[in-house]
């Protein structure tokens, strides 16, 4: 496989063992004061695992439209015209790209707190999460949740995840298991985690329980260094979460997140691995979270050698110049895809922002099944 | 040929999987074993095990994997060995099946059922009854059944509802409780309490295994002094049926609130509240509690029935009530 050289399966036997003391390099090394395992991985060139032109700029589209979408919402929250909290993906585009692009439409899905991008891939329109984050009536949750806390099973093949860090991997590794009962076993799950999410118990259960079954399921860690201020090295003592996979009797690969073609090709390898009844996947991603953890965080803590080295990776530009370098793409064509996006979100924000709010009363409907809360309201049929 | 608390479950969770193949049982040792009580047993056989799924000792894996089924559309049916062990998967139910169907309309059609109760001498964790937690939760469901008849009626009533129901079986009841059963299909709707006394003279609130100390109490009460108890069991914890709470505080002016569960923050205090806002100029005296007390559940014999309210312990705090 093209895109292997950027990433590697971790084989039982050589899982590397941890290191002996301390993680944190000397004082005046490079990178001092920045926890081993931090800086990127090798920068390798990009590959085409085969996808075609079109699939490519469509691709370069998606991830164009995440950045551009997050700087919208990030413009309208400091204008306060949305409220609550707003998390970025700036520097994880690939990831939420390149792993929902390698599904099926009816795979499942649960996006994380990150992954406005795998919701775009999915259908999800820019009207649909202004509507959201401006608690419209005609919001995916009528303004009763905020960011990206919605989904539609039926339609979408999404799961709306909660805020409670680990609870969607035993929740995905159920939809797989159901997938099974109802005759469907070719539908994977995917799910994700940060590098925080893996401390969790869920994690653990979800995982053990999606092995034991043999479930088709993927899990996705975005290792972005930081759970809120917290340095990956207090998460955990491996040096990539991907050695965890023999743990749990589950296949798992490490690949460069800023590298949406290696992304991709490692979820279509787990996905065929799932589809052909080998069981589960976890997928480390490794990248660096290149704002705070959400618009309120300054994230000074974060060493300024550590945000230079990444943002020389940044996965749009990274991606802009292999369309270049391989005839995609030109400077020109990649200036007219952003050109013709700004208007569009211009006036998605706009009609939003025209929608009514929720009346009051809006607060007691729909706790338990009722007239015009049978199901799911949106997307509309 | 009368059944058994216990084996209506067991009838109920068969007879739903005949019925609907949506429906599906997951747990621990409920395979092979047929579950630490027996509830599963020959499920296994019947069903096959993609239906009937033995899994590893992860309360927040099998409650969590039961969400996404749902939200699939199945109708999981997960089992608690011990009902103590709910704690486990806290988050799944309160934050995710409980909040789902507000959030974005889908709704989490399951069941999470094990085994309460003391009386016993299983001990501090084998014995909780840990319904208020789940009481507290908008979007859950708790049902508490004290008869064969409602055991499976509830159950059946609970895997068919569209919202998460937790169920909470009386172990103390299991095999002590029996009834003849009607052949034919049969549910007991959600949220209906069931009148099991009819009286005058005070109203005795209960659910769960205390119906039956209870029932003794009233019998007592009548027998000593001609007082006739109405004794009240809910049936359904939430959602909660006021109605009849409140028509009987009415008729009777006199109300006790009798529980397992431990005295504060118990569900006592939701119904006297209730009772004070909406028949307050009826009352010809206080509400009373009888409970457990605030402490855990104590596994010596000598202390366990010190715990647990009794037919004597009711008896008593009725005479102070019908004295008013």
């Amino acid at each position: 496989m093209a895109a292997a050289s950027t990433s590697r399966l971790v084989p039982a036997a050589t899982t590397k063992k941890p290191a002996a003391s301390g993680r944190v390099r000397r004082p005046g090394a490079k990178g001092a004061g920045i926890p081993k395992g931090m800086m990127p991985p090798p920068d390798r060139p990009l590959v085409n695992p085969g996808l075609s032109r079109a699939q490519l700029l469509e691709i370069h589209r998606f991830m164009r439209l995440n950045r551009m979408l997050e700087d919208k919402l990030t413009a309208l929250y400091r204008q306060g015209r949305i409220s609550g909290g707003l998390y970025s993906s700036l520097g994880q585009e690939a990831i939420s790209v390149g792993t929902a692009y390698a599904l099926a439409p009816d795979d499942l899905l649960a996006p994380m707190i990150r992954n406005i991008g795998s919701m775009l891939v999915r259908g999800v329109t820019p009207l649909d999460f202004f509507q959201q984050y401006m608690g419209r009536y005609e919001s995916p949750t009528h303004g009763k949740d905020g960011t990206l806390h919605f989904g539609n099973v039926e339609r979408l093949s999404i799961i709306g995840p909660i805020s409670h860090l680990g609870t969607l991997v035993p929740v995905m590794a159920g939809a797989a298991l159901a997938a099974r009962l109802r005759g469907e076993a070719h539908r994977c799950s995917l799910t994700y985690v940060g590098d925080g999410a893996t401390s969790t118990g869920y994690f653990h259960e979800g995982l053990n329980f999606a092995a034991v079954l043999k479930l088709p399921f993927i899990l996705v860690v975005e290792n972005n260094g930081y759970a809120y201020s917290t340095t990956c090295d207090r998460q955990f003592r491996v040096a990539s979460i991907a050695e965890r996979g023999p743990a749990y009797g589950v296949a798992s690969e490490s690949v460069d997140g800023t590298d949406v073609l290696a992304v991709y090709a490692a979820t279509q390898r787990a996905v065929q691995r799932g589809r052909r009844g080998e069981g589960a996947t976890l997928l480390e991603t490794r990248c660096l979270r290149m704002q705070g953890h959400a618009q309120h965080d300054d994230m000074r803590y974060v060493p300024k050698a550590l945000l230079e080295a990444w943002a020389k990776r940044d996965p749009l530009e990274r991606y802009e110049r292999f369309l270049v370098a391989s005839g995609h793409a030109t400077p020109d064509t990649l200036r007219a895809t952003a050109e013709a996006i700004a208007p569009e979100l211009d006036a998605a924000a706009d009609a939003a922002e025209k929608c009514p709010p929720p009346s009051p009363e809006e607060t007691l409907k729909g706790v338990y099944k009722e007239e015009g809360y049978e199901a799911p309201w949106w997307p509309a049929a | 040929m009368t059944t058994t608390y216990l084996e209506a479950i067991r009838q109920a969770i068969w007879e739903e999987m005949e019925k609907d193949p949506s429906v599906f049982v997951l747990g621990e040792d409920i395979g092979a074993y047929g579950g630490a009580f027996k509830v599963t047993e020959g499920m296994l056989q019947k069903f096959g095990e993609t239906r009937v799924i033995d899994t590893p000792i992860s309360e927040g894996a099998i409650v969590g994997a039961a969400i996404g089924a749902a939200l699939m559309g199945m109708r999981p049916v997960a089992e608690m060995q011990f009902i103590d062990f709910i704690s486990c998967a806290f988050d799944q139910l309160t934050n995710f099946a409980a909040k789902n169907r507000y959030r974005w309309g889908a709704g989490v059609p399951m069941v999470v059922r094990g085994p309460c109760g003391g009386g016993v001498r299983g001990g501090p964790f084998h014995s909780q009854n840990p319904e208020m937690y789940f009481v507290h939760t908008p979007g859950l469901k708790v049902v508490a059944p004290a008869t064969a008849y409602d055991a499976k009626g509830l159950l059946k009533a609970s895997i068919r509802d569209d919202d998460p129901v937790i169920y909470l079986e009386h172990k103390f009841l299991y095999r002590r409780i029996k009834e003849d059963l009607p052949k034919d299909d049969f549910v007991v709707p959600l949220g209906k309490a069931a009148v099991r006394r009819e009286g005058t003279d005070l109203t005795i609130v209960t659910y769960g295994a205390m119906l039956y100390p209870c029932l003794e109490a009233a019998a007592t009460l009548e027998k000593e002094r001609g007082a006739k108890a109405e004794v009240i069991d809910l049936r359904s914890l939430l959602p909660l049926d006021r109605e009849t709470i409140v028509a009987s505080a009415r008729k009777t002016g006199k109300v006790m609130v009798v529980h397992e569960d431990t005295r504060t923050g118990g569900i006592a205090g939701e119904i006297a509240a209730t009772i004070n806002e909406e028949a307050f100029d009826h009352l010809d005296g206080p509400v009373l509690r009888v409970t457990a007390p605030d402490t855990p559940v104590p596994y010596s014999a000598p202390l366990e029935d010190f715990f647990l309210p009794n037919a004597v312990k009711i008896a008593d705090a009725a005479r102070k009530l019908v004295a008013y």
